[in-house]
């Protein structure tokens, strides 16, 4: 019974700054600085009607989506043969390089925004997507080869031997007839690496002049102060990617789960 | 899996390699490169020796005391959190149903959290704990408890320590599920023959059980905290004063913020340096246990 | 002690069961002597495993009782019957030692100090388990964890019954008779009932004083090792038990002679008429077929001959329905057609699958 409790106290706790987020953002600021209510006494869809009318707002999702993307499949694309050659082989130095790449995912944000912001701005990418894209691949390439080297060892050697003996080349026998069978672990990396690159600011903010969303929610400042209800839809609608892969992958996961692998 | 040795395997590893290096190697040159030096601006380098580490680790000057605070501060947030985080996820994955809808429900609730950007993690703490605007704040200071993290703080402290567990305790929670659900019938079956308590069942079998990952969720959450820059930054933006001025924090207001390289070079491999030696003795703990239970 | 009673027992996993394949456990009635060791035999999903878990009372039986020493156990949880249960996979706590471990069972039921200590060093006594008494349960081999298994059973004194599922299934092939040799001491030593559950004919019949075979949630025969191979009562039990099995041929029975097809055996005695459209079978095993080269029997086609050492299996055909026989391994096997000579006194009846006398 004590279970039922701590569990509903748990789950309540974490919808209700949810629940206020999105009460907040169907009130015109005039109302949030005046009353405290727990539904709209008006409700109004302006917030929202402001986003989608700006282009500046809505150049701001793409941008952040853009290069979510970009950095995903750049991540994944170098991943891919570096984890194969980590399952298959040993080589020189790969466990210090294995370590190497993993305490680059533990890597302070923080210590990378100043050196970036002067690579990036001398190499001319800055404030595109590309710069942000290639700079979350610090963290998101060493998650990508980690989780991918798992998959991968989960593959029996003959699989390949097989392969090569029927006349696969490497590259051949790697499209046509490894990448279907790692396919879910494929799925794992990209889910972390749209997640992580997604939900990162600081470095998003630094190497751009506020293109990404994130930053362009800074500036729901008006005239009387902070906009609370523009930045409320703002949140809202940055949240709604992360609540659509939950639900896309809502059977995986707890299917995952049941099957008592971590 | 039998591995063969093949040096032609760099090849492979090439790509990876230069991507990361260019993001890792370079910008550590040129922090270090900032680190010796000072300037005086418009790019004119000065020779400076190792004078700004010395005066980062000197307590008594301005920029030591700044560090030892932002350092002291990074570490106390850590370790709160971890002691509220680490038992609290333990006992929501004790409590979630194992399978079925209602298991389902659950995990997409716990897993919303964890997939927002961080900085809608800021604004929703922002708009939820003001004290004029925030359900949670304005209802704190209505039950007669003076609340306001804009001047207060030990409010500034409450509020980023709850953002924080609001935001990742679900991590753990869901490692301890995974970790659960992988413990056999066969040894809950056990334990009622043998009359075992429900607190016996929990020390003896379930924590035992789930030493691994609680050693990762530890370790993801200390190091994920103990860089935190973000959340706090949106909130409170490391005030009030410096009163939740992290250690990133510091870092970014001195070298975007003012531009002092030099102060902001030596800080930064001091900085990564912690962390690296955090990472590394966590590593050591894991492989040294995995090698004793392959041995066993 | 426990002398153990299935009352009408059965189980389902349905509210209404109508078919017989909803059943995991079919009704029956069955006592399990005190003391007795038993082996409760069949293939996966019959079950065996089914019927342990309500004896120990993991699971509570949908219908009928279950009686211990004559008092009704059926609703009483686990922990209150004086059982004991090894598993398949050995169950240890691996932060604590063997002797801790051992002490778990008897200080959860809040067992004086010294009578625990004194219990403790039996067991390991009995169990050879002294040289490792102290050391953490974790690093032991699986052998060694099934036998701290075992002992944490026995350690309690009000312990009638120990069930064990296949408890043999990770340990190395080399030290499994080693272990099952220690289970069959441990069993004349204490006075203790023990059921075991397998799917490996060897082992139940070497373990068991009665063997329990199941198939499809029933009880098809209660007997000795002997009394299985001698008069097996359903088809099953003779395919099951001996290597190879019980050949099975469809027949149509008219008094004292079976007609398989246009072949007649004679029986020792007459059968009673059966319902017309039952399913009639004989069975005969293999070592009760003499192999001849020409004269009155069951004239076969020879398809194959497995020469195993000791004897030799030959595998024919009658009709298009394969039949086996053993021949000694110095018999000269023609290669296409022999007699097949049955000893009449070994030849079974079947109805339904169920044996006729």
């Amino acid at each position: 019974m004590t279970r039922r409790v701590t569990l509903f106290l748990y789950l309540l706790f974490l919808m209700l700054p949810l629940y206020w987020l999105v009460n907040l953002s169907f009130k015109g600021n005039m109302e949030i600085m005046t009353t405290m209510t727990l539904l709209p006494q008006q409700p109004t869809l302006k917030n929202y009607a402001y986003i989608f009318n700006s282009p500046e707002w809505l150049g701001g999702l793409l941008f952040s989506l853009g290069y979510v993307a970009l950095n995903t499949i750049i991540s994944l694309s170098v991943a891919l043969p570096a984890a194969y050659a980590f399952s298959r082989y040993r080589f020189l130095g790969d466990k210090h390089l294995f370590f190497w790449l993993l305490s680059n995912r533990m890597a302070p944000a923080a210590v990378f925004a100043l050196p970036y912001f002067n690579i990036y701005s001398a190499v001319g990418l800055f404030d595109s997507i590309w710069a942000v894209a290639l700079a979350h691949c610090i963290f998101n390439v060493p998650l990508a080869v980690w989780i991918l080297e798992g998959f991968m060892s989960g593959v029996p050697r003959e699989i390949d031997e097989t392969a090569f003996l029927d006349g696969y080349s490497l590259p051949s026998f790697f499209v046509r007839v490894f990448v279907p069978l790692i396919a879910s672990g494929i799925g794992v990396a990209a889910f972390f690496c749209f997640m992580f690159s997604w939900v990162e600011l600081l470095l998003a903010r630094t190497l751009t002049n506020n293109r990404a969303i994130s930053a362009i929610m800074t500036q729901a400042i008006s005239a009387t102060g902070i906009d609370w209800g523009l930045l409320a839809a703002a949140g809202v609608l940055t949240s709604i990617p992360g609540a659509l892969v939950i639900w896309f992958v809502r059977n995986h996961i707890a299917r995952g789960f049941a099957l008592g692998r971590v | 899996m039998q591995k063969s040795i093949d040096n032609r395997a760099w090849f492979l590893v090439a790509p990876v390699f230069m991507l990361v290096a260019f993001n890792a190697i370079l910008p550590l040159m040129t922090v270090v490169n900032y680190s010796f030096q000072d300037t005086f601006s418009n790019n004119q380098f000065f020779w400076n020796g190792a004078q700004w580490y010395v005066e980062l680790l000197d307590p008594r000057s301005e920029l030591g005391e700044r560090f030892y605070g932002s350092l002291g501060r990074s570490l106390a947030f850590s370790a709160i959190i971890l002691a509220i985080e680490v038992p609290l996820g333990m006992m929501v994955a004790l409590a979630m149903p194992k399978r079925g809808a209602a298991l389902a429900v659950c995990l997409m609730m716990m897993a919303l959290p964890l997939l927002l950007p961080w900085n809608v993690v800021g604004i929703i703490w922002q708009l939820f704990a003001r004290d004029n605007i925030g359900l949670f704040g304005w209802t704190v200071n209505a039950i007669g408890i003076p609340f306001n993290y804009t001047n207060s703080a030990i409010s500034s402290w409450v509020v980023i320590v709850l953002m924080d567990v609001w935001h990742w305790t679900s991590l753990i929670a869901l490692l301890c599920f995974a970790g659960l659900r992988a413990i056999p019938d066969a040894y809950y079956q056990a334990a009622k023959i043998d009359g075992a308590s429900r607190m016996l069942v929990f020390l003896r079998i379930e924590l035992p059980k789930l030493q691994r990952v609680l050693t990762i969720g530890i370790l993801l959450r200390f190091m994920d905290s103990f860089m935190i820059y973000t959340e706090p930054f949106i909130v409170t933006g490391g005030g009030p004063g410096n009163y939740t001025t992290m250690l990133s924090i510091n870092l970014v207001k001195i070298a975007l913020g003012q531009f002092d390289l030099g102060k902001a070079g030596a800080m930064s491999i001091v900085y990564t340096l912690i962390t690296l030696s955090v990472c590394w003795v966590f590593y050591t703990i894991i492989t040294m246990r995995e090698e004793k239970e392959g041995a066993a | 002690m426990a002398q153990i009673q299935l009352e009408n027992l059965a189980h389902s996993y349905l509210v209404n069961p109508t078919k017989p394949w909803q059943w995991a456990l079919k009704p029956m009635n069955m006592t399990w002597r005190q003391g007795g060791a038993y082996a409760l035999l069949g293939p996966s999903g019959c079950g065996k495993t089914t019927l342990l878990n309500v004896i120990s009372g993991l699971v509570t039986p949908s219908h009928g009782r279950i009686l211990f020493d004559g008092r009704d156990v059926s609703r009483i949880p686990t922990e209150a019957r004086n059982i004991a249960q090894v598993f398949q996979f050995p169950v240890v706590y691996d932060t604590m030692t063997v002797a801790d471990n051992l002490a778990f069972p008897l200080q959860n039921r809040g067992v004086s100090k010294d009578i625990v200590a004194a219990r403790v060093s039996q067991v390991g006594h009995m169990l050879g388990l002294e040289p490792i008494m102290n050391r953490r349960a974790r690093g032991l081999t699986a052998d060694l964890k099934q036998k701290v298994s075992l002992g944490r059973g026995l350690v309690r004194s009000d312990v009638g019954a120990i069930l064990f599922d296949e408890p043999l299934t990770v340990i190395d092939p080399h030290l499994k008779w080693q272990l099952r040799a220690q289970i069959r001491r441990v069993h004349a030593e204490t006075d203790v009932t023990m059921i075991y559950v397998t799917h490996d004919q060897t082992e139940a019949l070497t373990f068991a004083d009665s063997v329990v075979v199941m198939y499809q949630g029933e009880v098809v025969q209660i007997g000795t090792p002997q009394e299985l191979f001698d008069r097996p009562a359903h088809t099953f039990v003779g395919y099951f038990i001996g290597s190879p099995g019980m050949n099975v041929l469809p027949a149509r029975i008219e008094g004292d002679r079976a007609h398989i097809g246009s072949h007649v055996l004679q029986l020792t005695k007459g059968i009673a008429a059966t319902p017309p459209d039952a399913k009639v079978e004989i069975g005969i095993r293999p070592e009760y077929l003499r192999v001849e080269r020409s004269g009155p029997g069951l004239p076969v086609r020879v398809r194959r001959v497995d020469d195993i050492g000791r004897i030799k299996i030959v595998h024919c055909e009658l009709d298009g329905l394969p039949i086996a026989a053993v021949a000694g391994e110095d018999a000269e096997i023609p290669a296409d057609h022999v007699v097949l000579v049955p000893e009449p006194s070994q030849i079974h009846v079947y109805c339904n699958s169920h044996r006729v006398e």
